[in-house]
């Protein structure tokens, strides 16, 4: 069905816009000697009020061909052809209500032989109205088509911020903390004040997490004090098998990246890699600027004998959605395997409090 | 309880955290009749540990390094009784079905332990249910085979299945071909063919599994019979519903 049908008011102004234009054929019939002023009013109301409806029909072969995809020739054929035979429906249109008139009322008598001679002007009236009409559908169906990309945009833009959420609630791993309880209760008989530090380490942990979660950027900084908090954490569980290095060049510790995204990393190379090592191993973070981006290795050992994890895929999918909601092509991640060095590269563009460096 | 009158349950502690060990440690510290036989800190030390002191009861972790606890039990048999001591509750199914007395979910209180403790004692007392077949109900059916873990004495190999060349059934063994070796495991042949992936390993006779990637010809052998010749110029036999089979595989793969 035509759109015009289901907006009323849009109808209502569409019909208002036809009285200037009937006003203007009444005025072209009754000059140069021809009707009179009633004669031409009878015939042009009725014919205008049929003619408008006729010519929303242009809403179906400007739809069928839009403007920017087809063919020159084949838009100037369809809608010459169209505007002829309209242009011949509306003249005849024109020649029955005059004969109708002329029938029905005796002082419209002979309308229909005075009418002839117009003919020609008639005839081109309706062709012109015809392509008036083929312009203003052109003009709605563009209004339709940016409204629909603008909604779609809105729409993909809801659903970049909600997987960023979802990514963000998905952090903290509930066996992360059933694990670290579990210490703490061991820790409450062996050495008390051991487990109150523990308790604070893990409060502290949780804090920072909610805090920068819900922050747009944070400077690598606080993300760098996040996953120290985090490891503190872990070493009380992992004990000498968890070391750590890191490796981050002042110059870029100011810098802006979202948060929560080397956090997750390192729990990866803990879960997967330290933990399924008797004797532990290293994690090594390191983090430089170069040429307006900022590269992030995070590396740690791993037994290449111990199957491939099928969730680890998971996290890394998050981060790369993440990366790639923000900053598209100017953001990459990838993941390297070298003999027992399992690491994770990131490349982001330089930003530093909102400014571009 | 009569059976074990006078003499004490030895106890096997098996988990990767040292403050969990300690936990464990300490809970049995008020019981006389348990002895802490040994503390082992990754699945190679369990089964070394448990195939040399020959335990009463195991507590054991999942997640570890090396081996995890199902692939450890696997190894070692569930003529035992075996308490789970874990951070993550998807196991209880799997653990449900190689009938673990118990399964604590970490952190738990002292009280649940006890309760753990008393089914322990139970379970010691009365008859021991025979040993299932581990390898196929130890593992979410829905996740083909990975890897394949073999005991020889106290030590323990890791097969990979891609480097499974192929599997004899030997009587109540299968013997496992890897890179010129092979292992023998006490499994049959049927339960390894369900375990592992369909799309990767071939039932081609009554007695042996062949790893597909490995095949390099079918050539005729008799009238009827076939074999196939693997990468490394070994021949296996193949039976007439083997044959079928493996054209079936052919004709898809060529399809594809």
């Amino acid at each position: 069905m035509h759109p015009l049908f289901t907006r009323p008011r849009q109808l209502g102004l569409y019909l208002l816009a036809w009285v200037p234009l009937a006003g203007i054929l009444v005025y072209l019939l009754t000059g140069g000697g021809g009707l009179s002023l009633g004669e031409a009013t009878a015939i042009t109301v009725p014919l205008c009020l049929v003619y408008a409806f006729v010519c929303l029909a242009a809403w179906y072969p400007c739809r069928a061909i839009p403007l920017e995809k087809s063919g020159f020739l084949k838009l100037l054929l369809t809608h010459l052809t169209a505007a002829a035979l309209l242009g011949t429906y509306w003249t005849y249109q024109a020649k029955e209500i005059a004969i109708a008139l002329a029938h029905f009322w005796p002082r419209f008598a002979g309308l229909n032989l005075r009418l002839a001679t117009h003919t020609p002007l008639l005839w081109i009236t309706g062709v012109l109205l015809y392509a008036m009409s083929v312009t203003f559908h052109y003009v709605l169906l563009a209004e339709q088509a940016s409204r629909e990309a603008q909604a779609r945009a809105l729409e993909a833009r809801v659903l970049a911020r909600d997987a960023e959420l979802k990514a963000l609630r998905a952090q903290v791993n509930p066996h992360f903390l059933f694990n670290c309880l579990h210490s703490v209760s061991a820790l409450t008989s062996s050495d008390a004040g051991k487990a109150r530090e523990m308790c604070i380490l893990l409060a502290d942990f949780l804090r920072t997490t909610l805090r920068l979660g819900g922050k747009e950027t944070i400077t690598l900084e606080e993300e760098l004090a996040l996953v120290r908090g985090y490891l503190a954490i872990e070493k009380v569980r992992f004990g000498a098998r968890l070391q750590m290095e890191e490796d981050v060049e002042k110059n870029v510790t100011e810098a802006l990246i979202p948060p929560l995204l080397l956090q997750p990393l390192v729990e990866n190379a803990i879960r997967h890699g330290i933990a399924n090592l008797p004797e532990g191993g290293v994690i090594r973070l390191s983090a430089q600027e170069k040429g307006k981006v900022v590269s992030i290795l995070v590396e740690n050992s791993f037994d290449p004998d111990s199957p491939a994890p099928l969730k680890t895929g998971l996290g890394l999918d998050n981060i790369r959605q993440r990366l790639d909601t923000r900053y598209g092509l100017e953001a990459s991640i990838s993941v390297r395997t070298e003999g027992n060095r399992f690491q994770v590269s990131l490349r982001l563009p330089a930003q530093q409090n909102g400014v571009m460096a | 309880m009569s059976g074990l009158t006078g003499k004490k349950i030895r106890a096997v502690i098996v988990d990767d955290e040292e403050l969990a060990r300690q936990m464990l440690r300490e809970f049995l510290s008020g019981h006389e009749e348990i002895e802490i036989a040994a503390e082992c800190a990754n699945g190679f030390e369990a089964v070394k540990a448990v195939t040399e002191l020959k335990p009463d009861l195991i507590f054991l972790d999942i997640q570890m390094p090396k081996l995890d606890g199902f692939e450890v039990l696997e190894l070692i048999g569930t003529d035992r009784a075996v308490v789970f001591v874990t951070a993550y509750d998807e196991y209880a199914i799997r653990a449900f079905d190689i009938h673990a007395v118990d399964y604590l979910l970490k952190p738990f209180a002292a009280e649940r332990f006890e309760i753990a403790l008393q089914r322990a004692r139970q379970r010691l007392g009365g008859k021991l249910p025979a040993p299932t077949e581990l390898s196929s109900s130890a593992r979410p059916p829905s996740q083909p085979l990975e890897r394949i873990v073999v005991r020889d004495g106290a030590r323990v190999f890791i097969i990979p299945v891609a480097k499974l060349d192929y599997a004899e059934a030997q009587d109540d063994y299968v013997a496992l071909a890897t890179e010129g070796k092979k292992h023998l495991k006490q499994q049959t042949i049927s339960s390894l063919e369900g375990a592992l992936d369909p799309s990767r390993f071939l039932r081609i006779h009554r007695s042996y599994i062949v790893n597909l990637e490995r095949v390099t010809k079918v050539e005729p052998y008799s009238k009827d019979n076939h074999v196939v010749v693997l990468s490394n110029g070994t021949q296996l036999p193949v039976s007439r519903s083997g044959y079928t089979r493996l054209r079936e595989f052919l004709d898809q793969t060529r399809a594809r």
